[in-house]
């Protein structure tokens, strides 16, 4: 293991957190165990005070972990010196097994986070915790994927043993190597293209009709979570190669580089954001019939439809803006 | 009332009642301000001697070959350079001669090196910044001028007195300071070096793609050599520094725990008056997730006043103040150590590193006792 400052704040903070989670989840199970909320016993009068510590410590719990989730790609970007070959994050992630199944459970324990905090948010808005079992049942599934995300970022991180030959991204994001990433970037052009501004019209009208109309909310879920994927696909596809100005170059770390003013954060962001909030309107929508949520709901659906369409807004104006103003024409392609 | 609107009040109120608890308040403030400024310090130490070791190994040779003898670097044959020139991609090879020489009048060791350019010259050197005030330290008043003759002992007791004729220029000290240039003649007279023997040899290479596969031909055509790349001595640095770092913040863990048994146990003791503040909060209508946003806004002031300050000094400490605290075991030592002053580099990476490592466990020690505190039954405490 190499002993460095951000290696140690990693493992630090995840340490932290799942600690916090293992506590919450085990408030967690007396609360699903115990709950009466027409009883006023001593018991009960415990739990609901638990309620208001299990929510704070969650709220910490998740708000670090996706600060983590960058933490961790800014790591493996910043040691790659220490490996041979690696040039960026891509490079030191595949240095050992562990590190593209850490990333892939830090996004989806970020996404799964943000949700629960969506449903939490909900749930305070009403004065008989309607979603208390529900929430809560919900927070012992989160557990264990935060739990193996710890268990695998620790492995990665302390097998890492600096001069290991690894790839380069160069190497490990073009087009010759026969994988699952080299199939995405060998689509064409301007498929890519025009899948990915589809996708986001459409999502943004399906938005827009849920923030005006409140309806279509299931399909705006759907659609979210379908236009996250394929903002990603088109990020590795054609937006990094408009931002590198190279035709040939893929890595969706190096536009995380102050060579590229840093676009990558923005973007990366902006998914991650558009995706929770969009897919969070649909995860709420079924307890909408709970009379005490029945006027609650639509007006946090609203809200998180808006912040969804901003973050779809942003993302798109800040690819448009990468391709219209690159000095990378693609027209000959 | 609009959100922002009642975050703003929340803050508002929070400050004002941290006020009203100044002492309690500042003496924590104090030392998280110390905690972070120790972590940060250290940070921003080692990662400006690692860009500092990578702007000076920009202009190394790509690529040294040692040759070894009983796992020791050792002589290498001028021959050898015969053979590695004929490897396809080897732009250049050239033979290098350098070594350490004690001088018992100053007491420290120089770095003698011959440069071609003095060769014509026999009798001459250029000197760096820390050989000539080394000279003017031991005997005061007595710098190095140029045109001044310094003596140097050679293997077999006989002195040659060899003439300064310039200095390397101060910008370059990290690397020049111990620095003597001497020219061939008076190198091989100060040290038995035969002439068919150089003390290693550096190679251009054409393209910095193949340097992996030449440097793995030389192995083949002279195993006794080993080839260093570039590379593999900025790893090593790197890696050195992160480690020397990665210790150290090891060491000051035991402080950090001691700030944060501390933090607990502040956050934990609340004064009567508090909980009273509390509890009269609750009976006007405060409820317990307004009061946990009031803990959570106070948290948050002090952690980033405490944060900000801690980096602020340390910025101070290590490139304006040199960084008298870590200085010795971050850089290493010798006799002749260069003074320098560090070039600021301080980027969004480590304060990332030094908010995990410092806001986030202070953030989760505090968790529970505002929860506690934010629980109380406002009945209970104003009956007291």
């Amino acid at each position: 293991m190499t002993f460095h400052p951000g290696i140690l704040a990693l493992l630090l903070g995840s340490g932290l957190t799942s600690s916090m989670l293992c506590y919450s989840a085990y408030e967690g199970v007396r609360i699903i165990r115990d709950w009466d909320i027409n009883s006023g016993s001593e018991r009960q009068l415990e739990l609901e005070r638990k309620t208001y510590l299990v929510s704070t410590v969650m709220s910490y719990a998740l708000g670090f972990q996706l600060l983590s989730l960058l933490l961790f790609i800014y790591t493996a970007d910043t040691i790659s010196p220490l490996f041979i070959g690696a040039m960026c994050a891509a490079g030191s992630l595949k240095v050992n097994g562990f590190g593209y199944p850490t990333l892939i459970a830090k996004i989806i324990s970020c996404l799964l986070a943000g949700l629960w905090l969506i449903v939490n948010a909900t749930d305070n808005q009403a004065h008989d915790y309607p979603l208390i079992r529900t929430k809560y049942w919900l927070l012992l599934l989160l557990t264990p994927v935060v739990l193996a995300e710890t268990t695998m970022q620790a492995g990665y991180l302390l097998s890492l043993k600096p001069n290991i030959i690894t790839s380069c991204c160069a190497i490990l994001f073009s087009t010759d190597t026969n994988s699952f990433v080299s199939d995405l970037i060998s689509l064409p052009h301007s498929l890519a293209l025009t899948v990915f501004f589809t996708s986001a019209a459409i999502t943004m009208a399906l938005g827009l009709l849920v923030y005006l109309k409140a309806k279509g909310i299931l399909l705006f879920s759907l659609a979210s979570l379908i236009h996250c994927i394929f903002s990603i696909v088109a990020l590795i596809s054609f937006i990094s190669i408009y931002i590198y100005e190279l035709p040939t170059h893929h890595c969706p770390f190096c536009i995380l580089h102050q060579e590229y003013s840093y676009v990558g954060y923005p973007l990366y962001v902006a998914i991650l954001v558009s995706a929770v909030s969009g897919i969070g309107t649909g995860v709420i929508n079924p307890f909408r019939t709970l009379p005490s949520l029945h006027n609650v709901i639509f007006r946090i659906q609203k809200k998180l439809a808006l912040v969804s369409l901003l973050s779809i807004l942003v993302f798109v104006l800040i690819t448009g803006y990468s391709i219209l103003f690159s000095n990378l024409s693609m027209e000959a392609y | 009332m609009g959100a922002l609107e009642k975050q703003r009040h929340i803050l508002d109120f929070t400050l004002s009642s941290l006020g009203r608890r100044k002492g309690k308040n500042i003496a924590l403030i104090i030392v998280y301000t110390f905690v972070i400024f120790l972590l940060a310090s250290v940070l921003f130490l080692t990662d400006s001697l690692k860009k500092e070791a990578s702007q000076i190994l920009q202009d190394t040779p790509e690529m040294t070959v040692q040759r070894l003898v009983a796992g020791r670097q050792d002589l290498i044959p001028v021959h050898y350079i015969e053979a590695i020139k004929q490897i396809k991609g080897v732009q250049s090879v050239t033979p290098r001669l350098w070594g350490y020489y004690y001088d018992a009048r100053s007491g420290a060791n120089y770095t003698l090196m011959v440069n071609a350019e003095l060769n014509d010259h026999a009798g001459e050197i250029i000197i760096g910044t820390g050989v000539s005030m080394r000279n003017a330290t031991s005997m005061p008043n007595h710098a190095v001028w140029k045109n001044d003759v310094l003596p140097f002992k050679t293997y077999d007791g006989s002195v040659v007195p060899l003439k300064v004729k310039g200095f390397l220029s101060s910008s370059s000290e990290l690397v020049t300071s111990d620095l003597v240039l001497v020219s061939e003649a008076d190198f091989r007279k100060i040290f038995p070096i035969a002439k068919d023997h150089a003390t290693d040899l550096v190679l251009k290479v054409r393209n910095g793609k193949e340097l992996a596969t030449i440097a793995a031909k030389i192995t083949q055509i002279h195993p006794d050599c080993r080839p260093i790349l570039r590379e593999d001595i900025l790893r090593t640095y790197n890696a050195v520094f992160d480690w020397r770092g990665g210790v150290i913040l090891m060491v000051l863990a035991g402080g950090f725990f001691a700030f944060i048994i501390l933090a607990w146990d502040k956050a934990t003791g609340l004064s009567a008056e508090e909980k009273r503040e509390i509890g009269i909060l609750k009976a006007i209508g405060w409820e317990t997730s307004d009061i946990l946003l009031m803990k959570f806004w106070e948290g948050a002031a002090v952690s980033l006043t405490a944060f900000f300050m801690g980096i602020f000094l340390a910025y101070l400490h290590i490139f304006l103040a040199s960084s008298i605290l870590f200085e010795p075991f971050l850089k290493g030592w010798s006799v002749l150590y260069p003074h320098f002053r560090l070039t600021p580099y301080v980027n969004g990476y480590q304060i990332a590193v030094l908010f995990f490592l410092t806001v986030i466990p202070y953030t989760v020690v505090t968790i529970v006792p505002s929860w506690r505190s934010a629980t109380i039954d406002p009945d209970s405490v104003m009956r007291m």
